[in-house]
C-alpha cells in the first residue's frame, strides 16, 4: 500500500519543515521534516525518549516548536489561537493513559466536543455517538462511567470520541502500551479498520504486526532526529541504517 | 446422611457475601465488653456519664430558668425585624421546606427515610411551639410534605423546575427580607438594621456561600493563570487575607469601604457581609486549588486536543472534578464560615451571638449565661450537623457515580 510517491503534492495535509524544540537547554526535537498526504498512514517508532510524542504532540499544538514550520491541512501553526483551535477541530488525539473525563458518562464523554466545540444538537451529537460506538465494538457501555471499563475499553471509547469531531487526521501515542496484553488487539483492530477506511493516522507504536499491516510510511527516530524512514518492506526487510537495524532486533526479539 | 451423590455444578454459583449480624448481647459484646480493660474502661465511663448527666438533667429540669428563651425567642429568630413582615420570614422557610421536599423526592437515596420525615414533619413541627408560631410550623411541615409528595408522583417532569427554584431561591429571599423600595404595601422595605438573630446569621452565612464561591474559584483559576499579572495579584490578594484575623477584615470593611466608594451610603450589615465575602475567598481559593493540582495533566490535554478553548476545558472539564474532590473541605469550610459569623457582633451587628448578648443585659435575666449560650450553642450546633450531614450525603452521591 506504498501511496506516497502516487500522491499530488496538493494532496499534502502534514508539512513539517525543519521542526526543533528544547525543554530548557534540552535540544528534544533537532530538525524534523516530515510529509504526511491524505489518507497515508504514518508509524513513528524509536527508543524511549527519542522524541516521538514531542513530535506528535507537536502537531496539534500540545508542545510548542521553537523553528521551522508545521503546516496542517493548510493552516501554518503560529501563536494564533483561532488557528490553533481550528487544526485541533481536525485533528483527533489518543493518548497512552487514555485521559477519559472521569467524571462524565461514556456517551457524554464522545458528544462533550461535538456538541461544545462544534455546536451540535444533543440528539444529533448522541446519533453519531452510538453509531461510533457500535463501530469500536462498545454499544451497551454507552450509559457507564469510564471507571467501570476495561483498558481496552476505555482505548475505544478514547478513539470514539476523538472520531466524533469528525477529524480529518488521528494522532495516536503508543496507544497500547499502558494495556494488558490481551486486550491490545481490540483496539489495534479498530485502529487497523480506521487505517483502511482512509484516515490519515500518525501513530506512534511499537507494534510491528500493525506497522507491516496498514503503515504505508515508517519513521525511525532517534535522539530527537528521524533516522530512517520508507515503507514498511523496506524498513523491515532492508534497513539502511545500523542503528534501525538493532532497534529493530531489540524489539522483534520481544 | 443418607448415600445420595451430588455431581458437582458445572459453575460455581454465585452467592451473597456473608452479612455480619449481632444480637445485642453480641454487640454490646464486642464493641465494650471485648477484654476485661475494655469492661473496666466501660463501668468507669458508664458511671462518670451517667453522673455528669445526671446533675445535668436535674439543672435542666429544676433550676435552669428556660423562661429567658421563650420570652425572647422572637429575639433570637429574627432580632427587631418586624411583626408586621414576619410572614415574610416564615415564607422563606416554608419555600424552603418545599425545595427540600422535592429534591429528596427527586435525588434522594432514602426514600422510606423521606416518607417517614415528611410525614411526620408537620406533627413534629407544630408541637413545638404554639400561637402563630404553631400554625407557621404547621405550613412549614406541610409545605415539605406537599414537595415530597409531588416529587414522588413526577419526578422527572418536576427536575428542572426544582432546579430552577434553588436557583432562584437565594435572589427572592433576599427580596423577602428586605422588600421593595415602597414605604407600605406587603412587600415594604425593611432596613437592615432591623436584621438580626438567627435570620441575620444565615442570611450573613448564605451571602457569604454564594458569593465568595464564584469569587473563590476565579481567584484559584487566576492563581494559575499564564498571564504573570493576575497571577501575582490573585496571589497577594490570597496571601495577605489570609495573613489576617477575620475580625480585622471585618473593621476594616467598616471603616474602608466607604473610603474606597465615597459619595455611597453602604450599610453596615451590607459592608460585614463584604468583609465575609472577601475573607471566605481567600481560603476557598486555596481549598479549590487543591482540587486543581489534584488533576492530572491528560484531562488539560484531552480537552485541548479535542479543542476545547481555556474556558470550556475549564467549566465543562477540570473546574467539576476538582470542585468534586474538595466538596468535603468546602463544606468544612463553610461550616467554619457559618460559625465565623458571630464574630459580626464586634462591629456591633445583633445576630444571634449579639441578641443573645443582649437578653443577657435585660435586667430580668441577669446571669442567665447558662441557658442563653446552651440554646445558642444547640441552634448552631444543630444547622452545623445539618450541613456536615448534606456534605455527606452528596458525596456518597457522587462517588456511587464512579
Ligand atoms: N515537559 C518536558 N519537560 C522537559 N523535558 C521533557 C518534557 N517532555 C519530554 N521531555 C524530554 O524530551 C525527550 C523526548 O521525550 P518524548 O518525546 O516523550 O520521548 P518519547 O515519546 O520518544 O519516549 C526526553 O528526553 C524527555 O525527557
Ligand atoms: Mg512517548
Amino acid at each position: 500500500m506504498t501511496m506516497t510517491e502516487q500522491h499530488h503534492p496538493n494532496d499534502l495535509i502534514i508539512i513539517c519543515r525543519d521542526v526543533h524544540k528544547w525543554y530548557g537547554h534540552y535540544h528534544a526535537l533537532r530538525g524534523i521534516n516530515m510529509q504526511v498526504h491524505k489518507g497515508e498512514v504514518v508509524v513513528i517508532f524509536g527508543p524511549s525518549g527519542s522524541g516521538k510524542s514531542t513530535f506528535i504532540r507537536t502537531i496539534n499544538r500540545l508542545e510548542e516548536h521553537q523553528r521551522g514550520e508545521i503546516i496542517v491541512d493548510g493552516i501554518r501553526l503560529t501563536h494564533d489561537v483561532r488557528d490553533i483551535e481550528r487544526i485541533r477541530m481536525e485533528t483527533g488525539m489518543v493518548f497512552q493513559q487514555f485521559n477519559l473525563f472521569p467524571h462524565l458518562t461514556v456517551m457524554d464523554n464522545i458528544t462533550l466536543a461535538p456538541i461544545w466545540v462544534r455546536g451540535w444538537s444533543k440528539a444529533q451529537a448522541e446519533e453519531i455517538g452510538m453509531q461510533l460506538l457500535k463501530r469500536v465494538g462498545i454499544p451497551e457501555q454507552a450509559r457507564k462511567y469510564p471507571g467501570q471499563l476495561s483498558g481496552g475499553q476505555q482505548q475505544r471509547v478514547a478513539i470514539a470520541r476523538a472520531l466524533a469531531m469528525q477529524p480529518k487526521i488521528m494522532l495516536f501515542d503508543e496507544p497500547t502500551s499502558a494495556l494488558d496484553p490481551e486486550m491490545i488487539k481490540e483496539v489495534l483492530d479498530v485502529m487497523i479498520e480506521l487505517a483502511e477506511s482512509g484516515m490519515t493516522m500518525l501513530v506512534v507504536t511499537h507494534e510491528m504486526g500493525f506497522a507491516r499491516a496498514v503503515a504505508d510510511t515508517m519513521y525511525f527516530f532517534d535522539q530527537g532526529q528521524i533516522v530512517e524512514s520508507g515503507p514498511p518492506e523496506q524498513i523491515f526487510g532492508d534497513p539502511k541504517e545500523a542503528r534501525t537495524k538493532l532497534f529493530l532486533s531489540q524489539i522483534l526479539s520481544h | 446422611m443418607s448415600t445420595t451423590t451430588t455431581s458437582l455444578p458445572a459453575r460455581a454459583e454465585a452467592l451473597p457475601p456473608p452479612t455480619e449480624r449481632y444480637t445485642v448481647l453480641g454487640w454490646l459484646h464486642k464493641n465494650l465488653f471485648s477484654t476485661w480493660y475494655n469492661a473496666l474502661l466501660t463501668v468507669i465511663f458508664g458511671v462518670v456519664v451517667i453522673l455528669l448527666l445526671r446533675s445535668a438533667l436535674e439543672w435542666a429540669l429544676t433550676q435552669a430558668r428556660w423562661e429567658v428563651i421563650t420570652a425572647n425567642l422572637r429575639l433570637f429568630m429574627v432580632g427587631q425585624y418586624p411583626a408586621a413582615a414576619t410572614w415574610r420570614a416564615w415564607a422563606c422557610v416554608v419555600l424552603l421546606a418545599l425545595l427540600i421536599g422535592l429534591s429528596w423526592g427527586i435525588w434522594g437515596r432514602n426514600q422510606r427515610a423521606g416518607a417517614i420525615t415528611f410525614g411526620a414533619l408537620p406533627f413534629l413541627l407544630a408541637i413545638l411551639a404554639h400561637g402563630e408560631a404553631r400554625v407557621a410550623l404547621l405550613i412549614v411541615g406541610v409545605a415539605g410534605a406537599i414537595g415530597f409528595a409531588l416529587s414522588r408522583w413526577r419526578s422527572a417532569q418536576l427536575q428542572r423546575i426544582t432546579i430552577l427554584g434553588w436557583v432562584i431561591y437565594f435572589p427572592l429571599v433576599i427580596l423577602l427580607i428586605s422588600g421593595l423600595g415602597s414605604a407600605d404595601g406587603p412587600l415594604s422595605l425593611v432596613t437592615t438594621n432591623l436584621w438580626g438573630g438567627l435570620l441575620l446569621t444565615l442570611l450573613l452565612t448564605v451571602v457569604g456561600i454564594v458569593f465568595s464561591f464564584p469569587l473563590g474559584v476565579l481567584l484559584a483559576l487566576g492563581r494559575q493563570s499564564s498571564l504573570p499579572i493576575v497571577r501575582a495579584l490573585c496571589v497577594i490578594y490570597i496571601e495577605v487575607i489570609r495573613g489576617v484575623p477575620l475580625i480585622t477584615v471585618l473593621f476594616m470593611a467598616q471603616l474602608m469601604l466607604p473610603l474606597f466608594l465615597p459619595g455611597v451610603t453602604i450599610d453596615r450589615v451590607v459592608r460585614a457581609m463584604a468583609g465575609i465575602v472577601l475573607f471566605s475567598a481567600a481560603y476557598l481559593a486555596e481549598n479549590v486549588r487543591g482540587g486543581l493540582q489534584a488533576i492530572p495533566r491528560g484531562q488539560y490535554e484531552a480537552a485541548r486536543a479535542l479543542g476545547l478553548n481555556t474556558w470550556k476545558m475549564m467549566l465543562l472539564i477540570i473546574l467539576p472534578q476538582a470542585l468534586k474532590a474538595v466538596i468535603p473541605i468546602l463544606v468544612g469550610q463553610f461550616i467554619a464560615l457559618f460559625k465565623d459569623t458571630s464574630l459580626v457582633v464586634i462591629v456591633g451587628l445583633l445576630d444571634l451571638m449579639g441578641i443573645a448578648k443582649a437578653v443577657l443585659a435585660q435586667p430580668d435575666f441577669l446571669g442567665l449565661q447558662a441557658e442563653v449560650y446552651l440554646f445558642v450553642a444547640l441552634v448552631y450546633g444543630v444547622f452545623c450537623y445539618l450541613m456536615s450531614a448534606f456534605s455527606q450525603r452528596l458525596e456518597a452521591r457522587l462517588n456511587a457515580a464512579r
